[in-house]
C-alpha cells in the first residue's frame, strides 16, 4: 500500500465505487422484474377480460355459454363465506391477542401458545383445507357449506389477526395502563375502555390484510370439498321461518370467486378464459383495494398518533 | 369552590366510612376471572388448531398406511391411486413439489436478496416509501390469478424461447411463483438488515470501505441469521403452494427431474382429488392425508433446518 501513488489511489477508490453504482442499477432492475411481472398481468387481463365487465356479469350465473356467463353465485357465496369468517376470526384473534399482551403469565403454557402462533402462520394453506375436511365436514357434520369454508379461513387467518393485534397493544405506553388502573379500574376495564379503543386502527389493519389473504384463497376450500358449478343462491340470509330457518344459509352448498375463475381458467375454450381474466380483473381489484386500505391507514396510524 | 372541596374530603376522613361506589364488590372479581378465561380460552384456538391439523393428519394417515406398507410409499416409483393397478410412491409427487420450488426459488433467493439490500442500504428514502407497499401488493394478489398469468401468458412466451414446451410444465409455473416469493424474502431480509445497529455501517465506512463493501461485507453477515429466517419462509411458501401449480403444472403425476415436463405436485394432487368425488374413509380419500402429512413433514424438515441454520449464523452485537 506504501508504494502506491495519490494517483493509484484514485484509481482503486474510483473502481471500487463504481460497484455501487453498479449494484444500485441491479438492485432497480430486480425490483422492475416485479414492477413489470404486475403490470402486464393487470394489462394482459384487462385487455382479455375488460369487455366481459358489464352490469350482466355479476347478475348471471355460471353457463354452459360463456358469452352468457356470470359471476352472481360466486361473489354471494364469496360476500356470505367472508362475513362467517370475519364473525368467528376477528373476536376469536382480538381476544387471544389481548390475552397474550395483557393477562398472559411468563410461563411455558404462554410460550406454548406463543411459539403456536408463530408456527402456524407458517403451515401450508392446503394443510388447513384437509383439518377442515377431516373436522368440520366430517367429524361435526357441518358438510361442503358456507359455515365449514368461512370457519376454515377464519383459522388460516387467525395468526395475521393475533399478531396484529398484538402489535397494535404492544404500541401503547404503559403510561396508559398505569392511568387507568390510578383510577382503580380493573383489568378488563382498562383494556376494554382504554387498550382496545387506542389499538382498533392497527387491529383494523390487520383485519383487512387478513380478509384480503382469505378473499384469494383457493385450495383449502376446494379441498373441503366446494362444488365448482353453481347456478343457483344459497337462500337469503335470516330469509327463513324462525329460530332454526334463519340459519339456513350457513349450510347451503356455495362457490367462491376463486374458484369461479379456477374452474374457468382449467377449461379449454379461450371464450372462458376471457371470463376467467374478467373474474381475475374483479379478484385483483378487490384484494388490491383492500391492502391499500389497510397500508393507508397504517400510513395515518403512523403520522398521526402522538402519545 | 376551592374552598368546599378539601372539607368534603376531610369529612370522609373524618367518617372513616368508605363510600359504596368505591367498596370492593365481589361481583366485580368474579366477572374479571370469568373475563379472564374466556380470553385465555381464545387463545388456546391456535393450540387446538395444531393439535387437530396433527391428529386429524396421523390419524387417517395411520388407516392409510394399513392399506400401503411405508416401504412402498417411499420407494415405489408410480403414483396410480385411482387405478384398478393401484401404485403409492410419494415419490412422484415429492419430485414435483422439489423440482418447482427448486426453480420458484432460484428465482426469489436472488431477486429477494438483491432486492432488500437495495431497500435497505442503496434507495433513497422516497424509493423506499413506494416501493415497500408496491411489494406488500404483489404479495397480496391471489395465487389463482398467478396460475392463470403462468398458464396463458408465461408459458406461451416460453414456448417461443423453448419449441417444444408442453402446454402444461412445472417451469412457467416455478417462475411465477418465484415471482410470488419475492416478497416474502424480500422484506424479512430488509427488516433483519435495517436491524443492524448504524455503529457497524459507520465503522466500516470509517475504515474506507465503499457502500457496496459494507453493504456485502458487514451487514448482510451480520444479518444472516434474519435473512435465513427469510429463506425459510420463502421454502415454506414454494412447497405449500397449491393454484399456480395445479393450474399451471398440469395434475399428471410424473417422476421426473426436468422442469419442462408437466407434473403433479403434492399440492396438486390433493386439489385433484378434492375436485372429484371420493367416498369418505375409502383409500383414495386416505391418500390426501397421506399427501398432507408428507406436506407437513417437509415443511418442518426446512424449517428445523432454517432453526439450526439461524443458531449457527447468529452474530451478537
Amino acid at each position: 500500500m506504501a508504494d502506491m501513488t495519490v494517483a493509484e489511489i484514485r484509481a482503486l477508490i474510483v473502481k471500487h465505487k463504481r460497484w455501487d453504482v453498479i449494484f444500485a442499477t441491479i438492485g432497480v432492475l430486480a425490483l422492475m422484474v416485479g414492477v413489470l411481472t404486475f403490470a402486464s398481468l393487470f394489462a394482459g387481463m384487462a385487455i382479455d377480460g375488460a369487455h366481459r365487465l358489464s352490469l350482466d356479469f355479476f347478475t348471471n350465473f355460471p353457463s354452459r355459454h360463456p358469452e352468457q356467463a356470470g359471476i352472481l353465485s360466486a361473489w354471494v357465496g364469496t360476500t356470505l363465506v367472508m362475513i362467517v369468517t370475519a364473525v368467528t376470526a376477528v373476536p376469536l384473534g382480538v381476544a387471544g391477542a389481548v390475552y397474550l399482551e395483557e393477562y398472559a403469565p411468563k410461563n411455558w403454557v404462554t410460550d406454548i401458545i406463543e411459539i403456536n402462533v408463530t408456527n402456524l402462520a407458517g403451515v401450508p394453506s392446503i394443510v388447513y383445507g384437509l383439518l377442515a375436511l377431516g373436522l368440520f365436514v366430517y367429524q361435526f357434520g357441518f358438510g361442503q357449506s358456507i359455515l365449514s369454508a368461512g370457519l376454515t379461513l377464519a383459522l388460516l387467518i387467525l395468526p395475521v389477526v393475533i399478531v396484529a393485534t398484538r402489535e397494535a397493544i404492544r404500541s401503547i405506553p404503559a403510561v396508559i395502563r398505569e392511568g387507568a388502573y390510578a383510577l382503580g379500574a380493573t383489568k378488563w376495564q382498562t383494556t376494554a375502555d382504554h387498550i382496545l379503543p387506542y389499538s382498533i386502527p392497527g387491529i383494523l389493519t390487520g383485519v383487512i390484510i387478513g380478509m384480503a389473504r382469505a378473499i384469494g384463497e383457493t385450495a383449502p376450500i376446494i379441498t373441503i370439498g366446494a362444488l365448482t358449478f353453481i347456478a343457483f343462491l344459497p337462500p337469503a340470509p335470516f330469509s327463513g321461518d324462525p329460530p332454526a330457518g334463519l340459519f339456513d344459509w350457513l349450510f347451503a352448498p356455495f362457490t367462491v370467486m376463486p374458484i369461479q375463475m379456477f374452474n374457468w381458467t382449467s377449461r379449454p375454450e379461450a371464450a372462458f378464459h376471457q371470463n376467467a381474466a374478467a373474474a381475475g380483473l374483479v379478484l385483483v381489484v378487490m384484494t388490491l383495494s383492500m391492502n391499500a386500505l389497510a397500508i393507508y391507514i397504517r400510513y395515518r396510524l403512523r403520522k398521526k398518533i402522538k402519545w | 369552590m376551592s374552598s368546599v372541596a378539601p372539607t368534603h374530603s376531610l369529612n370522609i376522613l373524618a367518617d372513616n366510612t368508605v363510600s359504596a361506589r368505591l367498596a370492593k364488590r365481589k361481583s366485580r372479581h368474579i366477572r374479571e376471572r370469568f373475563i379472564e378465561v374466556l380470553l385465555f380460552l381464545a387463545a388456546s384456538v391456535s393450540v387446538a388448531v395444531t393439535v387437530g391439523i396433527v391428529v386429524i393428519l396421523i390419524t387417517e394417515s395411520y388407516q392409510f398406511f394399513q392399506h400401503v406398507p411405508l416401504w412402498d410409499f417411499l420407494t415405489d416409483t408410480q403414483w396410480t391411486p385411482l387405478f384398478d393397478d393401484a401404485h403409492y410412491g410419494i415419490m412422484v409427487l415429492l419430485s414435483g413439489t422439489l423440482v418447482s420450488s427448486f426453480v420458484a426459488l432460484s428465482v426469489a433467493i436472488p431477486l429477494g436478496t438483491i432486492i432488500a439490500i437495495y431497500l435497505s442500504e442503496f434507495a433513497p428514502f422516497s424509493i423506499r416509501e413506494v416501493a415497500k407497499p408496491f411489494l406488500e401488493l404483489l404479495g397480496g394478489v391471489p395465487t389463482i390469478v398467478y396460475g392463470y398469468f403462468a398458464l396463458l401468458y408465461v408459458t406461451p412466451a416460453l414456448q417461443y424461447f423453448i419449441p417444444g414446451l408442453p402446454g402444461f410444465n412445472l417451469l412457467s409455473a416455478g417462475l411465477v411463483m418465484g415471482i410470488m416469493i419475492i416478497p416474502y424474502v424480500s422484506s424479512v431480509s430488509e427488516d433483519a438488515m435495517r436491524a443492524v445497529p448504524m455503529s457497524m455501517r459507520e465503522g466500516s465506512y470509517a475504515m474506507g470501505a465503499t457502500r457496496f463493501q459494507t453493504a456485502i461485507r458487514v451487514v448482510t453477515p451480520a444479518a444472516f441469521s434474519g435473512i435465513s429466517a427469510a429463506y425459510i419462509l420463502g421454502i415454506s411458501r414454494a412447497v405449500g403452494e397449491t393454484m399456480i401449480l395445479a393450474v399451471a403444472a398440469g395434475m399428471q403425476p410424473n417422476l421426473t427431474w426436468d422442469p419442462t415436463e408437466p407434473a403433479a405436485t403434492i399440492t396438486a394432487y390433493i386439489v385433484q382429488v378434492a375436485l372429484g368425488d371420493l367416498p369418505h374413509g375409502s383409500i383414495g380419500y386416505q391418500t390426501i392425508f397421506a399427501a398432507g402429512l408428507t406436506l407437513m413433514l417437509l415443511t418442518l424438515f426446512f424449517n428445523i433446518l432454517g432453526h439450526m441454520l439461524k443458531r449457527r449464523f447468529r452474530q451478537a452485537y
